[in-house]
């Protein structure tokens, strides 16, 4: 994500700009009626009134939000506390995410560091053997998962038939199993986005503090990581982003006890019981918060690159 | 490139990177495994054999199955090739029609599916199809796909236009052909490696997607996640690890494709 590419990079030529409007004319029409619209057509939905049986009646009404945040006893006449429930799942969401961010950074660097290091034919190949996981399927890669995870799965058998263990380990319905599951899912976003930054790194930088006796931690944490610092952040917004919505991993390596947002949200729009305009308040709250991270990093980005300019 | 990298290896970091080659791959390749395994049960090891892949083409369940793997895949097909075609244009506004004014605008248009947590979008085009009234089925999750596989099949190709020099249409067009001629008969051929990447990348983001066929898919249609997601969520049972197995290894087929279409690219 360096220079140009936040914007779309930069132009080559012009040789096409009078056909640009017709040209950007199919792009603007379907994410424009199928993507921009419906957020817009969802955000007036978190404003309605709710249909018992799912959808919406067109009228004013703030009690999506009101449900989020307060409790105002059964019949709603209780003077208003703050509702725990709702804000605890978007915590232990953000809390989930976040951890899982970290410890793919924590496995996800060092794999990126060694690549990057690597002569540049064997560096294709590395790069390859983690391109293949980025793109299979994540049902089945959750699914694998919830597989290895069961109570009487493999991981199980392993660690009683080397002893660690007694008994089998309940990690399937736990935070745990959905941690796991996060973290599982997301490694290889956070290798790529590293390795390419990692991979343009000047590493005489290194070799010259190791000539001033830098030691090698140091030289890690003073000059190597502050340089690929663009990589780092976005490792991380392509981690948290997609685990704080996610749904599979909450949903098969969870249960009911270990709900997350994209759970929660889910739960409004299929099945009969439904909230409609909750669903679509959850779902704005979640894409406040999204456009908040990703604000504060585009911003730590921007102040990089022109500090590198 | 570096002479003295080798000097800048950390301990414990291959050890790590294959830590970490090993979270990524044992699961895929413990499903593996016991998709060929003879017995009913899931645990215990039956001696080898491909009844569970009979199974998928045969069993009860098979009707199921290969609906939604038409679904899947025609829906994969079309949806790809659609958004390859909007992004091919798109592309070639964005990086070959000069500065204007709604360049930052637009290129976070193209971007919303990637930006925006897939399940928010899912709400949102839900809403759509019932405001409007669209009948959900095969067209809504049709719709759905090409949407958001526009900015997937958008990254490749508009990288590789960015490669190429502007120059080459230029000597076209002071020949006397026309915009259309020289981006059919100069500036396509160049681009052919990153449209097909493009192509490949939107075919399997399209193939992947569960949550968002999910919301708009309407009852009475499956597509191979949807029909997975609803068979594991009554128990895991072998036959759904033959039809994993297979999916993976349909992935990875593409996956490689693309990989040595981008490696054709490097060498010219």
């Amino acid at each position: 994500m360096a220079g140009g590419a936040a914007s779309g990079g930069n132009a080559t030529s012009d040789a096409y700009a009078p056909a640009r409007g017709w040209l950007l004319l199919p792009a603007w029409l379907v994410l424009g009626i199928v993507v921009l619209a419906p957020i817009g057509l969802m955000l007036i939905y978190s404003f309605l009134t709710k249909e018992f049986r799912g959808g919406v009646i067109w009228e004013f009404s703030l009690e999506a939000y009101d449900q989020f945040f307060f409790d105002r006893g059964l019949f709603g006449d209780e003077s208003p506390t703050i509702q725990w429930a709702y804000i605890q799942i978007f915590w232990r969401s953000i809390w989930q995410a976040t951890l899982a961010t970290l410890l793919c950074l924590l496995i996800g660097f060092p794999t990126a560091y060694f690549i990057a290091t690597r002569p540049a034919n064997q560096r294709t190949i590395w790069v390859f053997l983690i391109t293949i996981p980025y793109w299979v399927n994540l049902l089945i890669r959750t699914v694998s998962m919830r597989f290895i995870l069961r109570d009487q799965g493999p991981l199980n058998d392993l660690l009683q038939w080397v002893g660690v263990i007694s008994e089998p380990l309940t990690i399937i319905n736990t935070n745990l199993g959905v941690q796991i599951g996060l973290f599982y899912s997301y490694l290889p976003f956070m290798v790529l986005p590293l390795y390419a930054a990692i991979e343009r790194y000047n590493f005489s930088l290194s070799e010259a503090a190791a000539d001033l006796y830098a030691p090698r931690h140091k030289i890690l944490t003073r000059i190597v990581l502050p340089a690929v610092k663009p990589g780092v952040i976005a490792g991380c917004i392509l981690v948290f982003v997609p685990s704080l919505g996610s749904f599979l991993a909450p949903d098969l390596l969870g249960g009911a006890r270990n709900f997350m947002i994209g759970s929660l949200i889910d739960e409004q729009f299929r099945g009969s019981a439904g909230n409609w305009p909750f669903g679509a308040a959850a779902s704005m709250i979640l894409l406040t918060l999204v456009l908040l991270v990703l604000m504060v990093l585009a911003r730590q980005q921007a102040r990089l690159e022109k500090g590198a300019s | 490139m570096q002479t003295g990298a080798a000097r800048f290896d950390f301990p414990g970091f291959k050890l790590l990177t294959f830590l970490c080659l090993f979270i990524l791959y044992a699961p895929l390749l413990v499903v593996t495994i016991y998709s060929f395994n003879d017995s009913r049960s899931i645990t215990t090891w039956g001696g080898f054999s491909l009844r569970w892949y009979v199974d998928v083409f045969t069993g009860p369940d098979s009707a199921k199955f290969k609906s939604a793997a038409v679904n899947s895949f025609s829906i994969a097909l079309i949806a790809a090739t659609v958004a390859t075609a909007i992004a091919t244009s798109a592309a070639l506004a964005m990086v070959r029609g000069g500065r204007f004014r709604l360049r930052t605008a637009t290129f976070g248009v193209i971007s919303l599916p990637i930006l925006v947590p897939e399940i928010v979008t899912a709400v949102a085009m839900l809403i759509f199809f019932n405001a409007i009234g669209f009948t959900r089925g095969y067209m809504s999750i049709l719709i759905a796909h090409i949407a958001f596989c526009i900015p997937f099949a958008y990254l490749p190709i508009s990288a590789r236009m960015q490669g190429i020099e502007g120059v080459y249409e230029q000597a076209a067009m002071d020949l006397y052909a026309d915009r259309v001629q020289a981006f059919r008969r100069v500036l396509l051929p160049m681009m052919m490696p990153g449209i097909i990447s493009g192509f490949l990348l939107a075919f399997i983001i399209s193939l992947d997607d569960f949550i968002i066929t999910n919301f708009v898919k309407g009852a009475g249609i499956e597509t191979l996640p949807t029909a997975i997601f609803g068979s594991v969520k009554q128990g895991l049972r072998p036959n759904i690890m033959a039809i994993s197995t297979m999916l993976l290894a349909f992935s990875t087929v593409i996956v490689t494709l693309s990989w040595l279409v981008s490696r054709i690219d490097r060498t010219k």
